[in-house]
C-alpha cells in the first residue's frame, strides 16, 4: 500500500515528524518498506505566465519570451530564451528563476543566449524530476497562481511511503484505515471526509437480489444518470492517485479508485444502459463464461460469485468487472455497485486463473462491511461534482453480515502471555482507541471488534492488539527461568558433525545440492525409471526428487574442472527420496539421510615428497573403512561385487551389514566418464548415514602378559580368488591362539605365475595363559599351510 | 727418563695429526702395540735391577697412561666429528613442505547450523529433525493454515506427481521447518500426555526447505531453522530474551541492536518480526529483517493436543542462508548451491 504522507495527514494530524511517523507505522506493525519524497529537490521555481513569444532573433530554434513570474507587490516581467516547441503566450509554465537550483545540480543563472539576456529558465517536467515528460514546458491548469512557489502549488514537499502489510491488516488497505491506526498510536483525532446523503434527483433504478447470501450479504447499488464520462479528472485527484502508484484513466474510473483508495471499500461501475432487469449476486453456472476487462475470459466454476443481470454475467464478484458491461466514454448512465463480499467467496479465486486485482486484494482479506453505503455516497458526491449528472434512489439489499462476537479477555492471560502487567485501564484504552466495543465482566473484559477488522477472533489476537499498541519495545527482554533438565547423550551414538569430521579431515570439501534433479541423473545414475516427480517444477533439469547424491556430485566435478580445478574432493550428506509403500512418517515415501562422496585426480595433493597417482578403487574403500572404523566388525560390515548403473562392474562394491545394502563405492562407470566428458574416471561412494551413526561401545578386556610369536607365511594362489575367503576360512579352521591374521603384501609379475597372485600374511599368535612353545606354533603356521593348500590350491611361496 | 716425555709428546702429536679412526689405531700400534715403542721399553725393563725396574715401571707406566689417555680423547673427537659430519649430510631444508593431505571444510551453511545449534543447545534446546517430503497437516492444516486459507498463497508450494502423473494432494514439499516442531510437538504429547505436568519442550529445527521460487535473492531450495519452547509459563518476554541473547551470541557483538515489531503469522499470536542492527562495519546502522516469531498459536498446541491454557509457548524461525551472508559478508546466496570450490574452500 502507497500513500501520499499529504492525503494521510488530511485525514489524521498528529505532532510528528514524517520520520517518526514512519517509525510509528513500522513498531506497530505496518512496515514502511520504502519512502521516497514526492519529487526531487529543487527550488526558486515560480508559477509564470507567459505573456509574449517572439523568434529570437540569432537563432531559428529558440524563442525570446516575455514571462510575469509574480515577485512581491510589483510584477516584474523577464525576458527568457526558451527552445521548448510549446511555448505560446498565454499559459502558465514553471519557471526557474535566477539562483534556483535544479535537480541533476544545474544552476540557473542569468546570463545571455546567443547574445540576448535571459532572467531564468522555462521548464519542462523532466527538467524539474518530476516525469520523464521532456517532449516541452510543463502546461499549468490556467488558473495556477502566477507567482506561487511551484513546490506549494503542486504540494511536491510530500513524502510517498509503502507499507509492506501483513495480510491479516486489510483494513489498512486505504488511507482513512492507515489514519485510523495512526490515530489510535497518536491519540489524534481522526479529520473522515463529510459524507451526506446524495439528494435524489431521478426515479432509475434497479432491484437487486441476493441468491447466495452468504457470500453476498450486503449489495448497494444506484444509478446515475446523465454523467458526462468525459468530464476530466481534477489534477488534485490525479495527483494523489499517481501518488499512490496509480495512473489516471477517465474521470469514473478514477473517482472509484480514489474512493477505495480513500476508504478501502472497491466500488464498480457499469455503464446502466448495456444491463438487464435485476441485478444478482449469485453463484456461477458451471460453464459460464465471462469475458474481462483485461481481455481475459474465464470459464468459471460453481464456487465463483458473480453479478448478473437477467441475460448475462457483468462481473466477478469483487475481483473484475466484465468487458462488455464496462464504462466507456459513451455512457451516460452508471449502475455503481458498493457491495460487501465474504473473504471465503473470493480468497483464491483470481490466483486460480492467474491474475489479481486491487478489489480482489481487499475483499480476499476483508472490506469493512459497515462501510458500504457511506461509500456508496462519497462516490456518487464526487461523480456528481466531477461528471455532472441526477442520482437515482440508493438500493440495498442485505442479508445477516458477518457476526462479531464478543471476547473475552482476562487480565491474568495478558501478563501471562506478555510476561509484562499491563494495567487495566491502559488494555481498555488501547482497545478502545481501535475501535473495539469493551464491557467489563468481573475481573475480564468482553471484546467486540468493529466491522472493518477481520483477524480479532481470539483472546490471543486481542492481546496481540494491546502488546501492540502498548509497544513491543516496552515489552521487557527476560532472562528466561526454566527447569533444568540434562539432554540424553547416548555414547552409541556418534553424531553427523562426527562424520563430516572426518571426511573434512581427508579432505573433502561439503557441499549442498538441490533435491530436486534432472531426470536423466536419476536413470543414468541410480537406475531409477520410477523417480518421484515435482507438478510444478521450476526447471526441466530440476524436475524429479533425487534418489541418490551421485548426479549433484558429478554435476559440482563438472562445474570445477571447467573452473580449472583439478584435484576435487566432495561430499554432501542429505536426504534421498523414495516411493516406498511402507514409508513413514509420510505414507508412500521413504527419504533416508545419506552421505555422498566423490574423489576426483590425484590421490594425494601434488607434492614434492609423494609420488603422483591417481585416486582408484582402494582410495575410496578406504575413505569408507575410515568412516566405519572402529565398528566394522562390530556391524559385520562386508564389501561385495555388485552391479551398480553408475560404477565400473569390475571396480564397485556393495556395502552391506546384516545382509541389508547400505551403500556402494567404486569407480564412475567409463559410460559415465565418456558421457559427462570427464578427463579421469571419478570414484565415488555413497552410504546410508543412519549405519555411519552407530559408535561401539568399548568393552574392556585384560590385557595378556604372554609373548606373541609371530611368523610369515606367503601364497601363490589364483587371481581370482577373493582375499576374504581365504581370512574367514583360515579364521574358523585356526586355534583360538591366533590372534590375527594381516595381509601385508600382494604381488604379482615376476617369479609368480601368470593369473596367478603371491599373498603375504603376518600371523600373531598369543596363549592368554602361557608361552606358546615353537612347535605349537609352526604346527598351527603348517595347518593353516594345509588349509590353504586344500582349499584354494594354494602353493608355498619360497 | 726424558725419553719417556718426548715418546708421550711424540705420542700426542701423532695421534692429533691423525684424522682417520683406523690410521688411528695403527698410530696406537706404534707406542702400545706389540713392537710399540712403550711395550719395548717395558719389554727392556727385564735388565734392570729389581728396585730401578719399580721406579722404572712407574715411569714407564704413567707414560703409558698419559699416552692412552691421549688416545682416548682422539678417539672421542674423532668419533664426535664423525657424528657431527653425518649430522650435516643428514640435514633437509626444513623449508621444504611437509607431506600433506589438503584439509576439508564444512559449507559455509553448515557451519552457521552447527554454530546455531551449539548455541542453543548450551541452553538445553535438542536439536530435532523431520521429513522434507512432508505432509499437507503438518505443513499446513496443524499451523493454522486449513485450506483455502490465503497464507497457503505466501508459501509457494512445490507438490509431487504420483506414478500416473496425478497430482499428489495430501503431500508437499515442506515449505518450511515448522513441521518438525508439529511432529516433534506430537511425539511429545504422546510420551508425556499422561503426565499431570509435561516436561518443557525446547528444540531447534533445522532443515532444507522448498519453495517456487528463484532469482537472486530467491533459491528453490534454501535452509531454514527454527526453535520451539513450549512450557507453563513461556512468555513474549522469554521471546525476546532468547532470541536477542543468541543473536549477539551468534554475532559475536553485544551492542547489535535488536528490535521486535508485530507482525503476522497463521501460526503465532501475538507474532514479530525481529530486526538486528550492526554498530559497525558495511552494514552499520540499518535494520535488517533477520527473523520471524511469535507465541504459539492456541490452535496449534490444539491440533498436537496440547492444552493452550495449561501452557503457552514461543517459537521462530530464521534464515540460515541470510545468517551466513550477514556473518561472512557473502553477496550472493546462489553461491551456496553452486558447489564452487573456489567459494567453498574459503570457510575451511
Amino acid at each position: 500500500m502507497k500513500f501520499s504522507e499529504s492525503w494521510l495527514r488530511s485525514f489524521v494530524a498528529p505532532n510528528v515528524s514524517g520520520e517518526a511517523l514512519s517509525h510509528l507505522l513500522t513498531m506497530s506493525g505496518l512496515e514502511v518498506e520504502e519512502e521516497q519524497p514526492a519529487a526531487p529537490f529543487f527550488d526558486h521555481v515560480r508559477v509564470a505566465c507567459v505573456l509574449e513569444v517572439v523568434k529570437h532573433p540569432n537563432a531559428d530554434r529558440l524563442s525570446l519570451c516575455r514571462v510575469d513570474a509574480g515577485g512581491g507587490d510589483v510584477h516584474e516581467v523577464r525576458s527568457i530564451v526558451c527552445g521548448a516547441p510549446n511555448v505560446s503566450p498565454g499559459i502558465k509554465v514553471p519557471c526557474a528563476l535566477p539562483g534556483a537550483n535544479l535537480p541533476g545540480n544545474l544552476k540557473i543563472k542569468a546570463a545571455k543566449v546567443r547574445g540576448i539576456e535571459s532572467g531564468g529558465m522555462l521548464c519542462s517536467a523532466r527538467e524539474l524530476g518530476l516525469s520523464e515528460d521532456a517532449s516541452g514546458l510543463l502546461i499549468l491548469p490556467d488558473d495556477a497562481p502566477v507567482g506561487e512557489d511551484l513546490r506549494v502549488y503542486l504540494d511536491l514537499d510530500d513524502t510517498l511511503r509503502t507499507l509492506k502489510l501483513t495480510p491479516n491488516r486489510a483494513d489498512c488497505l486505504s488511507i482513512s484505515g492507515i489514519a485510523r491506526e495512526v490515530s489510535a498510536l497518536t491519540h489524534a483525532r481522526v479529520l473522515a471526509p463529510e459524507v451526506l446523503e446524495t439528494p435524489v434527483e431521478t426515479d432509475l433504478q434497479r432491484p437487486i437480489v441476493l441468491d447466495a447470501p452468504d457470500a453476498c450479504p450486503l449489495y448497494c447499488g444506484r444509478i446515475l444518470a446523465g454523467a458526462d464520462a468525459n468530464a476530466a479528472t481534477p489534477d488534485w485527484m490525479k495527483r494523489r492517485l499517481e501518488r499512490s502508484g496509480m495512473r489516471s484513466i477517465s474521470a469514473l474510473v478514477d473517482i472509484t479508485n480514489y474512493v477505495m483508495l480513500e476508504l478501502g471499500q472497491p466500488l464498480h461501475a457499469f455503464d446502466n444502459a448495456k444491463l438487464k432487469g435485476t441485478i444478482h449476486a449469485r453463484s456461477a453456472r458451471p460453464g459460464e463464461k465471462i469475458l474481462l476487462l483485461n481481455g481475459q475470459t474465464l470459464e468459471l466454476r460453481e464456487d465463483v460469485l458473480l453479478i448478473a443481470d437477467d441475460a448475462r454475467p457483468l462481473a466477478v464478484a469483487g475481483i473484475m468487472g466484465g468487458d462488455e458491461t464496462g464504462i466507456t466514454s459513451g455512457t451516460t448512465e452508471i449502475f455503481l455497485e458498493s457491495a460487501f463480499f465474504a473473504p471465503h467467496a473470493v480468497a483464491g479465486r483470481a490466483r486460480r486463473y492467474g491474475f489479481g486485482s486491487e478489489a480482489s486484494y481487499r475483499f480476499e482479506r476483508g472490506v469493512d462491511f459497515g462501510g458500504a453505503r457511506r461509500v456508496l455516497e462519497r462516490a456518487s458526491q464526487l461523480i456528481l461534482e466531477i461528471c455532472g449528472g441526477r442520482a437515482g434512489p440508493l438500493v440495498e439489499a442485505s442479508a445477516p453480515l458477518p457476526e462479531r462476537r464478543p471476547i473475552r479477555l482476562r487480565p491474568s492471560r495478558v501478563a501471562r502471555l506478555l510476561g509484562v502487567l499491563i494495567p487495566d485501564e491502559e488494555v481498555v484504552g488501547i482497545l478502545r482507541r481501535l475501535g473495539m466495543r469493551v464491557e467489563s465482566d468481573g475481573e475480564d473484559f468482553l471484546v467486540v471488534p468493529p466491522s472493518f477488522r477481520f483477524d480479532i477472533e481470539i483472546e490471543a489476537d486481542l492481546i496481540e492488539e494491546v502488546a501492540r499498541l502498548h509497544g513491543y519495545d516496552n515489552i521487557p527482554s527476560s532472562n528466561s527461568r526454566a527447569d533444568l533438565m540434562m539432554l540424553p547423550r547416548s555414547e552409541s551414538e556418534r553424531g553427523i558433525s562426527r562424520i563430516r569430521q572426518i571426511l573434512m579431515d581427508r579432505g573433502y570439501q561439503e557441499v549442498v545440492n538441490f533435491a530436486f534433479v534432472d531426470e536423466e541423473w536419476e536413470k543414468n545414475l541410480a537406475g531409477n525409471t520410477n523417480a518421484i516427480r515435482l507438478s510444478n517444477p521450476i526447471a526441466a533439469q530440476m524436475s524429479v526428487m533425487r534418489s541418490s547424491l551421485l548426479g549433484g556430485l558429478i554435476a559440482n566435478l563438472v562445474t570445477n574442472l571447467k573452473r580449472k580445478q583439478t584435484r576435487v574432493r566432495l561430499f554432501e550428506t542429505g536426504r534421498c527420496f523414495f516411493r516406498d509403500p511402507d514409508g513413514a512418517p509420510v505414507a508412500g515415501f521413504s527419504q533416508p539421510w545419506k552421505l555422498g562422496a566423490l574423489a576426483y585426480g590425484a590421490a594425494l595433493p601434488e607434492q614434492w615428497s609423494a609420488a603422483s597417482r591417481t585416486v582408484d578403487f582402494f582410495d575410496a574403500k578406504g575413505e569408507v573403512e575410515a568412516l566405519l572404523a572402529p565398528n566394522a566388525e562390530i556391524l559385520g560390515a562386508r564389501f561385495e561385487r555388485a552391479a551398480h548403473p553408475a560404477l565400473h562392474p569390475g571396480r564397485s562394491a556393495a556395502l552391506s551389514i546384516g545382509g541389508k545394502c547400505v551403500g556402494v563405492v567404486g569407480e564412475l562407470h567409463p559410460r559415465w566418464v565418456q558421457h559427462y566428458e570427464l578427463p579421469l574416471a571419478p570414484v565415488v561412494f555413497v552410504i546410508d548415514l543412519d549405519v555411519l551413526k552407530f559408535a561401539r561401545m568399548p568393552e574392556f578386556a585384560e590385557v595378556s602378559k604372554q609373548p606373541l610369536a609371530i611368523r610369515d607365511l606367503a601364497v601363490v594362489v589364483d587371481q581370482k580368488i577373493a582375499l576374504r575367503d581365504i581370512l574367514e576360512g583360515i579364521k574358523t579352521d585356526s586355534p583360538a591362539t591366533v590372534r590375527d591374521v594381516d595381509l601385508f603384501d600382494v604381488y604379482t609379475g615376476n617369479g609368480v605365475e601368470p593369473g596367478k597372485k603371491s599373498l603375504a600374511f603376518r600371523i600373531v599368535m598369543q596363549d592368554t595363559q602361557r608361552t606358546l612353545l615353537d612347535t605349537e606354533v609352526d604346527a598351527a603356521v603348517q595347518r593353516m599351510l594345509a588349509y590353504l593348500q586344500n582349499t584354494f590350491a594354494a602353493q608355498l611361496r619360497t | 727418563m726424558q725419553n719417556l716425555d718426548r715418546i708421550v709428546q711424540e705420542a700426542q702429536v701423532d695421534f692429533s695429526a691423525t684424522d682417520d679412526p683406523d690410521a688411528l689405531e695403527q698410530v696406537k700400534a706404534r707406542y702400545l702395540g706389540k713392537s710399540g715403542r712403550i711395550t719395548a721399553l717395558l719389554k727392556e725393563m727385564a735388565r734392570l735391577s729389581p728396585e730401578e725396574r719399580k721406579a722404572t715401571g712407574q715411569t714407564i707406566n704413567r707414560a703409558k697412561e698419559a699416552i692412552e689417555n691421549a688416545l682416548s680423547e682422539r678417539r672421542d673427537a674423532l668419533r664426535r666429528a664423525a657424528l657431527e659430519r653425518r649430522l650435516a649430510e643428514e640435514a633437509v631444508d626444513v623449508t621444504l613442505p611437509g607431506r600433506r593431505e589438503v584439509q576439508g571444510g564444512l559449507h559455509p551453511v553448515t557451519r552457521t547450523l552447527e554454530r546455531i545449534e551449539a548455541l542453543f543447545r548450551s541452553i538445553g534446546f535438542e536439536v530435532a529433525d523431520g521429513p522434507e517430503i512432508e505432509a499437507d497437516f503438518q505443513n499446513f492444516t496443524a499451523l493454522n493454515m486449513p485450506e483455502g486459507h490465503p497464507a497457503r498463497s505466501m508459501h509457494d508450494t512445490f507438490y509431487l506427481l504420483d506414478e500416473n502423473g496425478a497430482v499428489v494432494d495430501d503431500v508437499l514439499l515442506r515449505t518450511h521447518t515448522s513441521p518438525i516442531q508439529v511432529r516433534y510437538m506430537q511425539a511429545h504429547v504422546e510420551k508425556y500426555g499422561a503426565l499431570e505436568t509435561m516436561p518443557d519442550i525446547r528444540i531447534i529445527a533445522p532443515g532444507r526447505v522448498y519453495r517456487v521460487d528463484s532469482d537472486a535473492t530467491h533459491s528453490p531450495m534454501f535452509h531454514q531453522v527454527e526453535g520451539l519452547w513450549i512450557g507453563a509459563n513461556v512468555s513474549l518476554a522469554d521471546l525476546k530474551g532468547v532470541c536477542a541473547d543468541f543473536l549477539r551470541r551468534f554475532f559475536e557483538s553485544d551492542d547489535l541492536k535488536v528490535r521486535f515489531r508485530p507482525s503476522f503469522f497463521p501460526f503465532t499470536e501475538p507474532s514479530a518480526e525481529i530486526d538486528v542492527a550492526f554498530m559497525r562495519g558495511a552494514l552499520e546502522g540499518r535494520w535488517l529483517e533477520i527473523a520471524g516469531c511469535g507465541m504459539v498459536h492456541p490452535n496449534v498446541l490444539r491440533h498436537v493436543g496440547i492444552d493452550p491454557e495449561k501452557y503457552t509457548g514461543f517459537a521462530f524461525g530464521m534464515g540460515p542462508d541470510r545468517l551466513t551472508m550477514l556473518r561472512y559478508g557473502v553477496s550472493d546466496l546462489r553461491l551456496f548451491f553452486d558447489g564452487d570450490l573456489r567459494f567453498l574452500r574459503q570457510f575451511v
